[in-house]
């Protein structure tokens, strides 16, 4: 493990001129980058930690909304009574990843910056363009069963870990951030860039820039809303295909939905044609196979992951069908 | 009966245990003159319980050492090759950096050290360039802490020269050969195919299990020391005596030379087992090469990679049965992965030679050689992945009969051994069925699949049954009758967390009809003399004999000895005299599984287990252990697996973040339960509970899970993509 210093600001111009230096990376939880510099993936020179930064808690926005500051933990953020009553998939997302003891370190912040799960990208002994860029992919023709179906190139085939950006992205959530120049704003749905020929590039936040908080709009608000991870065991574990959604029926027909999906592809997915072939029809399972499919025809499994095309299909439907009819 | 057969006697029928010599004649001794004091039967719990749980015990890495140096383990990268060079200027260079061990400075290890089954390559670290498997340690970064050491690990330099491998096994491997004989020969009985053709059913179907490991929660450590001409050692493992043996053959010791304590080891599953794991090996080394005490610790990834692992299985299982459901042929050929560095038998066929009555048997094992770590016992070596096959295939015979499966197994109760016509010594597997069944509410099921739903959730039961071959092995004990009035007992055994100290006192105080507050119990020490391994469900049996017999010898003494008076008893003699019979414990195993037939998720909501395994020394500990069996079976049913990379041979999984074992979630109310049961070859009337929990539990999920659905799941784990159904067409 390479030598590093430490630092613990407490306010954010200072953290910001303190990660100023190209080696500088800022600690939340330190339940993902710890491991990687352990493993020697992340060789950071300086660690910043943000717990001291007063950007702890929720509170409401004016809009109706909340404001999640960054270090917030993924339990206090998950616990919280207007999560749970406006965002409830939010905090079934939150509540679904990883151990309850993470849950209490890991950070909202952290959360949305964390690394692949890839097995290739952590093995420094093997080729993978996102630790090494132009050093090839492994995953394209080893291990893959949970890989990519969407959105992939040839450069890259991993996916993005998080539960909880699913149920934010449904939420048409916006991540706010500084930087020495002032504060700035971006929508989650944006905040991800496609994998194309630069995997190691994971987000458009700039070198330097801090996350500070993530809101959530009040119109977003859907205190009948659901997240659904399908995984190898039933905790612990990344997700094969997750669903958050929420549905809006009058009269047995679709007003809106929000669906997003986890565990396809690079970053959390919302189905905006999935969406869009929801608004005005009825609201019966058939028709929500039929925006599964407008959705998933784009996929493109790999050769060990085509059940996840099958998975993610019947997992919207089963998602959709439980809040359309919420007796069953 | 049987013109070529498989002898059950102690030690063959189970588990990689050496022979007892069968030719001596002494009775079994020991025999009770007055009525037991009722130490054994009482639920005690374990003694050192407090202790663990305020984390005041010392694991094998725990122990505060002076001058203590620390050695990191480098594995190979590639799969098979060779090491081209290994450059150690940048890492030698490297703060707290005492040296490097590779194969051009070890010291020369004795290439005939390894296990029952003979040379283990897998114990012969840094002897060559040769890379026989990913994974394999090529090097020992020694340094002055364990931070420096891991630093200076990872600015090793090694080259390779890839060479093509081989972990692509099958039961058609073109490699395939008759497995060794270890535990006898292949059974053949009776015509199989005249049984087959005259059969009103046949299954014929393959069953596969993959790479499992032992996944103890405690990661292997070693910490070595020379001592004025002697070697200490302490180290995690399962039997300490069988571990000093081993490093004394390995390094050309004197025996007596070496000393090896495991004072508390945090599981072992078969993982601790094998002879002498590498880090023992890499820090004997690094002690006599720097002249420190040097402590080599692996991680959880170097765990997976170094550690043996219970080889992947292919199964195929033919049945013959008559429209009555009587078995009129088994024939049962297991392949297993094997390592080209040592040798194995991976029994599978064990239970098809003894559970059930059927007109023919025939059995043949198959190891095949591929380019991986040498596999070794985990979890029920052999009885767990062949009970997987045979009693699914059972299930299968009872579908096409569409008759109960409880009704199948009882319709085919044995007299004798069925392949060795040898007497049962007590056979209490119907009263574990009906017991069972009775419990579980067996009686109202509906024999067809996929009818009972739960909203949108399939819902099914299942059942199996199954044996675990019961015995002890050469040991020896002594006890000190000292002049306070306490005694003092002394024997080499192991506590590897399943509460064998809490166990041994209870037998040590009823056998010298004392309390036992009197007892003062040493084990866990090389020092301790002659004594069998955690291992084989034969631990608590083999110590236990020792310790009575050197009980009954001392209160044969004379009155009015002078004390302290120490007596010591091997059982050698009296396990050759036991007469060969089938002696197994029994268990029934029933679930109820619920599915999601849009999602492929199984969860187990009920596991019922009853057991016939002899007198229970100490139903609390007990229980517990025949409960973490059934987990145990039910993540290999639904999650374990390990994975190798299809493009490079190599292990993928090698963390619990990949390498799936049940979580909490994922476990429902267990029910386990003990049948009235005695083992008359025992003096205690014991059998072993270690691995029976185990064992029929994987076929009696797979069985619930047909049930629910309709679907044969023939293949481990039963994971979500493969039970997965495409919606139906519109």
């Amino acid at each position: 493990m390479k030598e590093f210093s430490y630092q613990r600001p407490g306010q954010v111009r200072e953290a910001l001129a303190l990660a100023a230096d190209d080696g500088a990376r800022f600690l939340g939880g330190g339940t993902n980058l710890v491991d990687l510099m352990k493993d020697g993936i992340e060789t950071p020179t300086r660690l910043v930690d943000v717990r001291g930064l007063p950007l702890d808690g929720v509170r409401d926005a004016p809009d109706g909304g909340l404001v999640i500051g960054a270090t917030t933990t993924n339990s206090d953020a998950a616990a919280h009574p207007e999560v749970r009553r406006r965002y409830p998939a939010l905090s079934q997302a939150v509540l679904a990843g990883a151990s309850g003891q993470l849950r209490n370190m890991a950070t909202v912040g952290g959360n949305l910056l964390q690394r692949t799960r890839c097995g290739y990208f952590a093995d420094r002994s093997q080729p993978c363009n996102k630790r090494s860029p132009g050093s090839g992919c492994s995953a394209i023709a080893g291990e893959h069963h949970n890989h990519a179906i969407l959105g992939w190139s040839d450069h890259c085939v991993a996916t993005h870990p998080s539960d909880m950006t699913v149920a934010l992205i449904a939420f048409d959530a916006v991540v706010h951030y500084e930087t020495l120049d002032g504060t700035h704003e971006i929508p989650l749905s944006e905040f991800y860039p496609p994998v194309g020929e630069t995997p190691q590039r994971e987000t458009m936040l700039p070198s330097g820039a801090l996350i500070t908080a993530v809101t959530l709009p009040g119109a977003a608000a859907s205190p009948r809303s659901r997240y659904r991870k399908v995984r190898e065991r039933a905790s612990y574990a990344f997700a094969n295909v997750s669903v958050a959604a929420a549905l809006d029926v009058n009269e047995g027909v679709v007003q809106g939905a929000r669906i997003a999906l986890g565990g396809l592809a690079s970053r959390p997915l919302r189905a905006h044609a999935a969406e869009s072939a929801l608004r005005g029809a009825p609201a019966t399972a058939d028709r929500f196979g039929v925006a599964a499919d407008a959705e998933l025809s784009a996929a493109r499994p790999l050769r060990d992951n085509a059940y996840k095309v099958t998975l993610a299909r019947n997992l919207i439907v089963a998602v959709l069908t439980e809040l359309a009819h919420p007796a069953e | 009966m049987a013109a070529s057969s498989t002898s059950p006697s102690p030690a063959t029928a189970g588990h990689h245990a050496p022979r007892p010599n069968t030719a001596g004649t002494t009775a079994p001794s020991a025999r009770m003159s007055e009525p037991p004091l009722g130490a054994i039967g009482m639920a005690r719990p374990r003694v050192e319980g407090t202790a663990k749980v305020t984390g005041a015990v010392r694991y094998a890495a725990d122990e505060p050492m002076s001058e203590l140096a620390h050695g990191w383990v480098v594995t190979s990268t590639v799969t098979r090759g060779r090491i081209r060079d290994i450059d150690t200027s940048a890492t030698l260079a490297m703060p707290g950096v005492l040296g490097v061990l590779d194969h051009s400075n070890a010291p020369r290890l004795n290439l005939d050290a390894g296990s029952f089954f003979g040379p283990d390559g897998g114990m012969h670290l840094l002897q060559n360039d040769e890379i026989p498997h990913s994974g394999r340690p090529i090097a020992l970064v020694v340094a002055e802490t364990a931070e420096q050491a891991r630093s200076a690990a990872m600015a090793l330099r090694v080259t390779y020269d890839k060479e093509p491998y081989d972990v692509d096994f099958s039961l058609e491997h073109p490699a395939a050969r008759p497995a060794t004989a270890f535990f006898g020969e292949d059974a053949t009985v009776g015509d199989v195919e005249m049984e087959m053709a005259a059969s009103t059913v046949v299954v014929d179907e393959r069953y596969v299990t993959p790479e499992a490991h032992g996944a103890a929660m405690e990661p292997h450590s070693a910490t070595v020391w020379w001592e004025d001409e002697r070697l200490q050692v302490i180290d995690s493992n399962q039997g300490p005596f069988l571990v000093a043996m081993t490093v004394a053959t390995l390094f050309r010791l004197d025996p007596k030379q070496v000393r090896v304590r495991s004072p508390h080891v945090g599981g072992g599953f078969g993982s601790k087992s094998g002879g002498c794991g590498p880090q023992l090996v890499l820090a004997v080394m690094a002690a006599t090469m720097f002249n420190r005490a040097v402590r080599v610790t692996l991680t959880r990834s170097q765990v997976f990679q170094t550690v043996s692992m219970r080889p992947a299985t292919d199964q195929r299982v033919r049945i013959g049965a008559d429209a009555y459901g009587r078995l009129r042929a088994i024939d049962h050929t297991a392949a297993f992965e094997v390592s080209n560095l040592a040798d194995y038998l991976e029994n599978c066929t064990e239970l098809s030679n003894t559970l059930y009555a059927a007109q023919a048997i025939r059995t043949r094992r198959t190891a095949v050689p591929v380019d991986i770590l040498p596999p070794y016992s985990v979890r029920g070596p052999g009885a767990t992945p062949g009970s997987f096959a045979l009693e699914s295939a059972m299930d299968e015979v009872a579908e096409r009969l569409r008759m109960d499966p409880l009704e199948l197994r009882l319709r085919n109760e044995p007299r004798v051994g069925p392949v060795s016509g040898l007497p049962f010594s007590r056979r209490n597997l119907v009263t574990c069925l009906r017991e069972g069944a009775r419990r579980f509410g067996w009686a109202t099921r509906d024999c067809q699949p996929r009818t009972r739903s739960d909203g949108h959730l399939l819902v099914g039961t299942g059942m199996a049954a199954t044996s675990f071959s019961a015995g002890a092995l050469p040991s020896t004990a002594s006890i000190t009758a000292e002049a306070g009035g306490d005694f003092t007992v002394a024997i080499g055994a192991s506590d590897i967390g399943t509460g064998a100290r809490t166990a041994l006192t209870a037998v040590a105080a009823e056998a010298l009809r004392v309390d036992p507050e009197r007892i003062r119990l040493l084990i866990a020490d090389s020092d301790l003399g002659p004594a069998w391994s955690a291992g084989g469900s034969r631990g608590t049996t083999s110590w236990s004999w020792a310790i009575t017999g050197a009980a009954a010898k001392l209160r044969s003494q004379p009155a009015g000895a002078t004390l302290p008076l120490t007596v010591s008893f091997d059982t050698t003699e009296s396990l050759g005299a036991l007469p060969p019979m089938e002696r197994h414990s029994y268990s029934a195993v029933f679930c109820e599984v619920a599915v999601d037939p849009a999602t492929g998720e199984v969860r187990v909501r009920r596991l019922l287990g009853t057991f016939a395994v002899g007198r229970v020394i100490n139903p609390l500990l007990a229980r517990s252990q025949l409960v973490g069996g059934m987990i145990m079976g039910l993540s290999m049913a639904l999650h374990e697996e390990g994975v190798r990379d299809p493009a490079t041979g190599r292990h993928v999984n090698g963390d619990f973040a990949d390498y799936h074992i049940a979580a909490h979630a994922d476990i429902p109310d267990i029910e386990a339960d003990f049948v009235p049961d005695y083992e008359p070859g025992d003096p205690s009337g014991i059998k072993g509970v270690g691995e029976i929990g185990t064992v029929g539990t994987a076929a009696a999920i797979a069985n619930a899970v047909w049930h629910a659905t309709g679907r044969r799941h023939r293949t481990l784990p039963i994971r979500p993509d493969r039970v997965l159904e495409e919606p139906p067409p519109q």
